[in-house]
C-alpha cells in the first residue's frame, strides 16, 4: 500500500518535474526501450494451467537531467502483462543525486549492488526479484530498487557507502500460481504476511568501507535490517491453523577482496550472518545464525572467451541445537550446503553475437539450475535474445530442485532508442 | 694524413652518433602517438563497417592521463554514448607496460562495477579492428625492432620499421611501420599473418596539430581478410586539461562528471 501511494506520488512529482525542468537544468536526455518478453514452459503447465511463465510488452523510460551539483534520474517502466491481464506502471528508480567534492548523495528509489558474486550475494543485502530470474527476464531486472538514501564519503585513504532504508522491501519470490514449489504447510492456506513496520528502529542500515590494498580491491560490509526471504511462524506449533510470514532480523559483517591472480580475476567474499532473535539456535521457526564464503575466478581463455567459476558455501552455526528442536516432519537443512557455478560467454560477429551458459550446481544438495542463451545484436537499436532455464535434481524441498516442473524456454526483444 | 683523418672523423661521427635506433625510433614513436601531454582526452567515434557496407557506430569519451614517464603507467578513463544498449556504461584501464592490465566496467542497469579478465591485449576493443594494444601501446620490448627502408607516405619522410613480437602466440607473425621522421607519428603499419600474408593496414588519415601535439584524429584499420575495417575519428581533442587522479575511482565510473565526458 505504502509502495503504491508512493509511486503515485513519485509519477505525479516526476511529470511536475519533467515538465519544469527544462527551465533549470542545463542538460536534459530521454531514453528508453520497447521490449517484447516471453516464456513458455516446456515440461509442464503452470499449476493454475497456464502454459507461459511471463509474457509482455513493456515500454522502459529512461529521463536525465543535469544541473551541476545536481542530477534527477527517473526510470520507469509501463507495461501490459498477458498472464494477469493487466497493465501497470512501475517505478524503477527515480532519484536526485547532489555531488560535493568529498562527498555525494542520492535519495530516492535506487538500484544498489555490492559484493563480487555472480548471482551469488553475501554482502548484496538489496532486495532481489528471483521470479524475474527463473521466468527468463533480462538480468536487470533480478534487481529491486530500495526507497532510500545513500551517502557516499572520499576522504582519501578509504571510500565509504552509507545507506540507510526506512521502507523494507523483501524479495520477490515466483508466484506460487505460475511456479511449482515447495510448500512445507500445503494444508493451511489461512496466511498473513507481516513486513517490519516502518519506523526509525527498523530502518535498514548498510555501510560499505572499500580501497585499494596492494593492488586488491577490499571491502568491508556491514548491515543491519532483516532477512528478505519470509518465514513461517504458525499460530499453534501442534495444530497450526494461520500462518504468519515474517521477516526476521538480521545483522551481517562482511568483507571482500579482488584482483589480478593467477592470469585471471580472483575473488573472495565471506559475511557472518547474525540471526539476532535466534542467536542460540534453538528456535526452529527461526533461521540460525551462518558463515557464508565465496571464491571465483574468472579468466579469458581467448578471444572473446571468458570462463567464470565460483565455489560458494554456507555453514549453519548452532546445528545440535537446530536439529534437536526440529519438529518431526519438516525437511532438514544441512550443516553445510554448497554451491558451485560455471558461467562461459562466447562474443562473435565483432561482439555482436553473444553465447552463453550458466550452470549452478549443488555438490551437497545435488540439484542444479541451467541457463543456456544466445543473444544478437541485429542493428545498434535492436536484439534478441532466446534462452531456456532447466532446474532438477536434489530434492522436492532443495533449491532448484523443486522448480523441477518450471522449465522454461525464452524469447527477449528490445528496441533501444 | 692527420688533417685528413679527423676529416674522416667528423663525418662519420654524427651518424654514427645522431642516428637513430629502430628502438629509439619506436621509442619516439610511442611518446609522439601514445603519451603526448600530461593528460589527453577526445570524443571517439568508431564506424565498424562490415565488407557488405553495414555499418555499427561505437561512440565514446576517452580521457587519459599519464603517470611517470613515456611508456610508463597509464590510467583510461571511457564513457560510451552508442550504441543504446551501452550508453551510460563506463570502462576504466590501469594500464602497466610490464604486467596485465587492471580493468573494471560499470553496468548502469543494475548499479554494478565489476573487474573483467584481462589478459589478452590483442583483443578486439568493443568488436572493432582495432586491438587494446591499439588504444593503449604495446611495450616496445615485446619486439625486436629493425629499419628495413626509408619510403615517402605522401610528402613525408618515414622509416618503416620492421617490428617482429618476441613470444609466438601473437597474432600477427611481423608488423611494418611507417614513423614519420618529422612528428614520429606511425602514418602507416602492415601486419603480415603466421604465412607472411599481409592481412591487417593501419593508415592515420588526418593529422592535426593540437595544443603543439601532432595527433591523428582521423585512423582505419582495415582487415584484407574479412574485408571488414573500422574508421575512427577524433573531436573535442585536448591536452593538457588537468584531470585529477580522483577521476579514476569506483565513485566516478558510477558517476562520471559531465564536464570531462562531454
Amino acid at each position: 500500500m505504502i509502495n503504491r501511494v508512493f509511486l503515485t506520488v513519485f509519477h505525479i512529482v516526476s511529470v511536475i518535474l519533467f515538465f519544469s525542468l527544462p527551465v533549470y537544468a542545463s542538460d536534459i536526455s530521454l531514453h528508453g526501450f520497447l521490449q517484447t518478453n516471453y516464456s513458455l514452459n516446456t515440461v509442464a503447465s503452470n499449476p493454475d494451467g497456464g502454459d507461459f511463465k511471463w509474457a509482455e510488452e513493456r515500454l522502459q523510460l529512461k529521463l536525465d537531467a543535469n544541473k551541476y551539483p545536481f542530477h534527477i534520474f527517473i526510470k520507469t517502466d509501463a507495461f501490459y502483462d498477458h498472464i494477469d491481464r493487466k497493465a501497470d506502471l512501475e517505478l524503477r528508480e527515480g532519484y536526485l543525486d547532489y555531488s560535493a567534492a568529498k562527498w555525494d548523495a542520492r535519495i530516492g528509489r535506487q538500484v544498489i549492488t555490492w559484493g563480487l558474486g555472480d548471482l551469488i550475494f553475501i554482502n548484496d543485502v538489496f532486495p532481489k526479484d528471483y521470479e524475474a530470474f527463473f521466468s527468463g527476464r533480462p538480468m536487470e531486472y533480478l534487481k529491486k530498487g530500495v526507497d532510500g538514501a545513500k551517502i557516499g564519503v572520499y576522504p582519501g585513504f578509504v571510500s565509504l557507502e552509507l545507506v540507510a532504508i526506512p521502507f523494507f522491501e523483501p524479495n520477490n519470490f515466483p508466484d506460487s500460481k505460475r511456479f511449482w514449489m515447495y510448500d512445507p504447510m500445503p494444508m493451511i492456506t489461512n496466511r498473513e504476511e507481516k513486513e517490519p513496520t516502518t519506523n526509525l528502529e527498523n530502518t535498514e542500515i548498510a555501510i560499505r568501507a572499500y580501497r585499494d590494498v596492494a593492488g586488491f580491491d577490499a571491502s568491508l560490509y556491514y548491515y543491519r535490517g532483516f532477512f528478505r526471504q519470509p518465514w513461517m511462524m504458525p499460530d499453534d506449533p501442534m495444530m497450526p491453523t494461520k500462518l504468519t510470514l515474517f521477516y526476521p532480523e538480521l545483522s551481517i559483517y562482511g568483507a571482500s577482496l579482488q584482483g589480478r591472480a593467477l592470469y585471471g580475476v580472483l575473488s573472495f567474499e565471506a559475511g557472518y550472518y547474525d540471526s539476532r532473535q535466534d542467536r542460540k539456535g534453538t528456535d526452529p521457526m527461526l533461521p540460525n545464525s551462518q558463515t557464508r564464503f565465496l571464491i571465483g575466478y574468472q579468466r579469458q581463455i581467448w578471444e572473446d572467451l571468458t570462463l567464470g567459476l565460483q565455489y560458494y558455501v554456507e555453514y549453519m552455526h548452532n546445528y545440535s541445537a537446530y536439529v534437536n528442536n526440529l519438529p518431526s516432519g519438516f525437511p532438514k537443512d544441512r550443516k553445510y550446503h554448497d554451491l558451485t557455478s560455471v558461467r562461459l560467454t562466447q562474443l562473435l560477429v565483432h561482439q555482436t553475437m553473444r553465447l552463453s551458459f550458466f550452470a549452478f550446481y549443488s555438490p551437497s544438495v545435488g540439484d542444479y539450475l541451467l541457463n543456456p542463451e544466445v543473444k544478437y545484436n541485429f542493428t545498434d537499436h535492436i536484439w534478441a535474445a532466446i534462452g531456456a532455464n532447466i532446474f532438477g535434481g536434489g530434492s522436492q524441498a532443495s533449491q532448484f530442485g523443486q522448480f523441477a516442473k518450471d522449465d522454461n524456454a525464452y524469447v527477449q526483444v528490445r528496441y533501444e532508442f | 694524413m692527420r688533417r685528413f683523418l679527423v676529416f674522416l672523423v667528423m663525418i662519420l661521427l654524427p651518424l654514427k652518433v645522431f642516428a637513430l635506433t629502430p628502438d629509439e625510433i619506436m621509442k619516439k614513436s610511442q611518446a609522439a602517438f601514445l603519451y603526448q601531454g600530461k593528460d589527453f582526452k577526445a570524443r571517439v567515434m568508431m564506424k565498424l563497417i562490415s565488407k557488405g557496407g553495414q555499418e555499427r557506430v561505437r561512440e565514446l569519451t576517452m580521457l587519459r592521463k599519464n603517470f611517470g614517464e613515456s611508456g610508463g603507467d597509464q590510467k583510461y578513463f571511457i564513457y560510451f554514448f552508442q550504441p543504446a544498449d551501452v550508453k551510460d556504461m563506463t570502462f576504466m584501464v590501469y594500464k602497466y607496460p610490464k604486467k596485465d592490465d587492471d580493468r573494471w566496467l560499470f553496468v548502469p542497469a543494475i548499479n554494478m562495477v565489476r573487474r573483467i579478465a584481462a589478459q589478452d591485449k590483442r583483443s578486439s576493443f568493443v568488436g572493432s579492428d582495432f586491438t587494446y594494444e591499439d588504444i593503449s601501446g604495446r611495450d616496445i620490448e615485446d619486439d625486436t625492432h629493425a629499419i628495413s627502408k626509408e619510403e615517402k607516405i605522401g610528402n613525408r619522410d618515414c622509416y618503416v620499421i620492421k617490428s617482429t613480437p618476441k613470444a609466438a602466440d601473437v597474432d600477427y607473425s611481423y608488423k611494418l611501420s611507417w614513423i614519420d621522421k618529422t612528428n614520429f607519428l606511425p602514418l602507416k603499419e602492415e601486419y603480415y599473418d603466421r604465412k607472411g600474408e599481409l592481412y591487417k593496414v593501419f593508415t592515420a588519415d588526418e593529422i592535426k596539430d593540437i595544443k603543439g601535439f601532432p595527433t591523428a584524429t582521423k585512423r582505419t584499420m582495415k582487415n584484407l581478410q574479412s574485408g571488414h575495417r573500422t574508421e575512427v575519428t577524433f573531436s573535442k581533442t585536448d591536452y593538457n586539461i588537468g584531470i585529477e587522479d580522483s577521476l579514476f575511482s569506483e565513485r566516478y565510473l558510477k558517476q562520471p562528471p559531465k564536464k570531462w565526458i562531454e
